[in-house]
């Protein structure tokens, strides 16, 4: 059942949209980039999963998403936050535990959500968002919205009951619903060629009745091809869809993980198999977009995420009267 | 004039009052309606829920009621995604013994989401699980788990004591703006009460002074308001007049009621069908020693069923189970303390 999708010339996508993807994925890399520093200072609290590497799936997956979408993300969420549109300041005020963060402080790095823009929050529990995503999928079947809702989860998530539970779920009541498993090679230290026992997690789709594809994770236009067919297929009402995203995270489980449980297979990522590396290398090929187009991106990026780390260095820390709000609307 | 229905019916009227009332009400669960609905060639709405609870809905209210596969994180979890999103579901746990499988999409995602999104969010689903023992069900099917919601800040937790209570609270836990869990007592779906026809709605946090009495507080929740009332009579004959409070709602709870009422009797009775520790019938008994110590005649008794799994022989699920008998003994130890 698992078809290899196959990275074709015809992307679908005109020179705005590339650009648009380019700038989600730089966005999403020197955010990451940026606190994989900051972390290092002291200054953030908590601790934080970078989604470094693994760009190409959160922005091949969300350029094909509109406003009636919803994604459910992970503790590794920053990514898909930024695909689907949170604000960046927000969201880097929000690490910092500013009252200006994009939930007032109270839910920090792994707890980043804007259901005004479909994003169901990041999750701190492994498996916590696929059954989310059933129910938003079934809200947008019942009002008729044409809506499709995505859980992205990773290899660890494909081993809870929550995640199979939810891709029965979605394939018994057919809900536009799209299960995007990151599998980047590590559950926290615990490799997933070890601890998923079929040979890949879009295997598994078989015996939901659903179609499972395996994506390279490292290839946007690969996540976005395969994305867009499952998401195509779901809205015009042929139920839910695997995928399968395959790459590497460039950092540890989170900031400070001496990762001693793999070899060094990050420098090689980096050097012959990034995302954005490839993208550049691509459009610029093609004709579609110049260097000097990225360039600019590049720039414009950076002074965002260097805007964001100083106004939320500078931002104000929530008042003790915040502890006491917002557990319930009314009590 | 009364109209006489049973907690079964009060709780399917509800239902069928909100469906009408608001489209973005739905209904899902296993065998929330069953049979045909769900592929099979037997009936149309075989079931309606394992005790027929939502028995008629199905027909009723085309694509608003969802049979779910025995799969409780994914369907509690879908029915709180759809609450983000616009519908406001009630979603039956078939017993809240199996909570356990489910537990995360309830208390690490619903409660929290309000809180943790910095007040943005908006889940208005109703969890439906039924509680308690008195069925022969034993251990995995009877616990009273009431407790483990209240314990979790974000939920709203209701025991709803008769039909009437049933009908106005759950229209109630239908139109409020958090997630709520409404424990139906499994044994009480057959006991008849007076039940108006239309829609009311019960307000959250209220107690209910079912009886008036000077003498002792006997608080009780659920099925235990008529263990409680059973034994106020016994205590009436003998001179003894009991004032029982039903709170309704363990979160919010309206400690201000009860607080009240033990200031005037100076005794305080509290009487839960849970497992002793870390109960709601401990919990009161603690907000009212540190809040109303002064006006204490006595030492508060809880009566609770003993520390252990609910047993299956009747014989000892008898003895298991709070009795009048055993709220009468309490009144009386209380009542008879001499300092």
């Amino acid at each position: 059942m698992t078809d290899r999708a196959t990275v074709r010339t015809e992307q679908g996508l005109d020179a705005d949209g590339l650009r648009d993807a380019y700038r989600m994925m730089r966005t999403i890399r020197e955010f990451e980039e940026r606190l994989h520093t900051e972390f290092a200072t002291g200054d953030i609290p908590g601790f934080v999963h970078l989604y470094a590497g693994e760009e190409a799936s959160a922005t091949g997956v969300c350029t094909n998403l509109d406003g009636r979408d919803s994604i459910a993300s992970t503790h590794r969420g920053h990514g898909h936050c930024i695909a689907k549109g949170v604000e960046v300041k927000g969201m880097m005020a929000e690490i910092y535990g500013k009252a200006t963060g994009t939930c007032r402080g109270k839910g920090g790095s792994m707890h980043i959500a804007d259901l005004s823009k479909g994003m169901l929050g990041a999750n701190g529990i492994v498996g916590g968002g696929p059954p989310l995503i059933c129910g938003t999928a079934l809200a947008a079947k019942i009002q008729g919205t044409g809506g499709v809702s995505v859980a992205f989860f990773g290899d660890g998530a494909s081993n809870q009951g929550t995640t199979l539970e939810a891709m029965n779920l979605a394939a018994v009541w057919n809900l536009p619903a799209i299960f995007v498993a990151e599998n980047n090679g590590y559950a926290e230290s615990t490799s997933s060629n070890w601890s998923v026992a079929a040979d890949n997690i879009a295997d598994r789709a078989a015996g939901f009745g659903m179609p499972g594809v395996i994506v390279d994770g490292f290839d946007f236009f690969a996540v976005h091809e395969a994305a867009g067919e499952a998401i195509a297929r779901a809205r015009a009402g042929g139920g839910p869809t695997l995928i399968e995203v395959k790459f590497t995270r460039y950092y540890g489980h989170f900031e400070g993980d001496q990762q001693t449980y793999r070899a060094d297979e990050v420098a090689h990522a980096r050097e012959e198999l990034d995302c954005l590396k490839r993208f550049r290398a691509r459009v610029i090929e093609t004709g579609e977009l110049t260097a000097a187009e990225l360039d600019a991106i590049d720039a414009e990026v950076l002074q965002l995420i260097e805007e964001s780390v100083t106004e939320a260095k500078a931002a104000p820390v929530p008042t003790a009267d915040d502890l006491l709000t917002d557990v319930y609307i009314t009590y | 004039m009364a109209r006489m229905i049973s907690y079964r019916d009060a709780i399917n009227e509800a239902l069928t009052l909100e469906m009408e009332r608001d489209e973005t009400v739905i209904v899902m669960g296993e065998d929330n309606a069953g049979g045909a609905s769900a592929g099979s060639p037997g009936e149309e709405d075989a079931w309606g829920g394992v005790l027929g609870v939502t028995k008629g809905l199905y027909g009723k209210f085309p694509g608003r009621v969802l049979d779910t596969p025995i799969s409780e994180s994914a369907f509690v979890g879908a029915a709180v995604g759809a609450a983000t999103a616009g519908l406001r579901p009630v979603a039956e746990l078939m017993f809240i013994d199996f909570m356990g499988v489910c537990f995360d999409q309830i208390f690490n995602q619903a409660a929290k989401f309000r809180y943790m999104f910095g007040g943005k969010a908006v889940t208005p689903v109703v969890i439906r699980t039924m509680y308690g023992a008195g069925l022969r069900a034993a251990a995995q099917h009877s616990q009273v788990l009431y407790p483990l919601f209240t314990h979790i800040p974000g939920l709203k937790v209701v025991v709803p004591s008769s039909p009437y209570e049933a009908k106005g609270l759950l229209i109630q836990a239908i139109r409020d703006n958090d997630p709520v869990i409404f424990c139906e007592h499994k044994a009480m779906y057959d006991v008849q009460g007076d039940v108006p026809e239309g829609a009311y709605a019960i307000p959250f946090g209220e107690a209910n002074v079912v009886r008036d009495g000077d003498d002792v507080t006997i608080v009780a929740l659920g099925r235990m308001v008529s263990v409680a009332e059973e034994a106020a009579k016994e205590l009436a004959a003998n001179g003894i007049e009991a004032e029982i409070v039903d709170p309704r709602t363990t979160s919010p709870l309206d400690t201000e009621t009860i607080l009240e009422s033990v200031e005037r009797t100076g005794r305080l009775v509290v009487v839960d069908e849970s497992s002793p520790r870390c109960s709601v019938g401990r919990d009161i008994s603690a907000i009212v020693a540190e809040q109303s110590f002064g006006a204490l005649r006595g030492p508060i008794q809880v009566v609770t069923p003993p520390h252990t799994p609910v047993p299956f022989s009747d014989v000892l699920e008898d003895l298991y189970v709070p009795s009048a008998q055993d709220v009468v003994n309490a009144v009386k130890t209380v009542a008879d303390w001499k300092r």
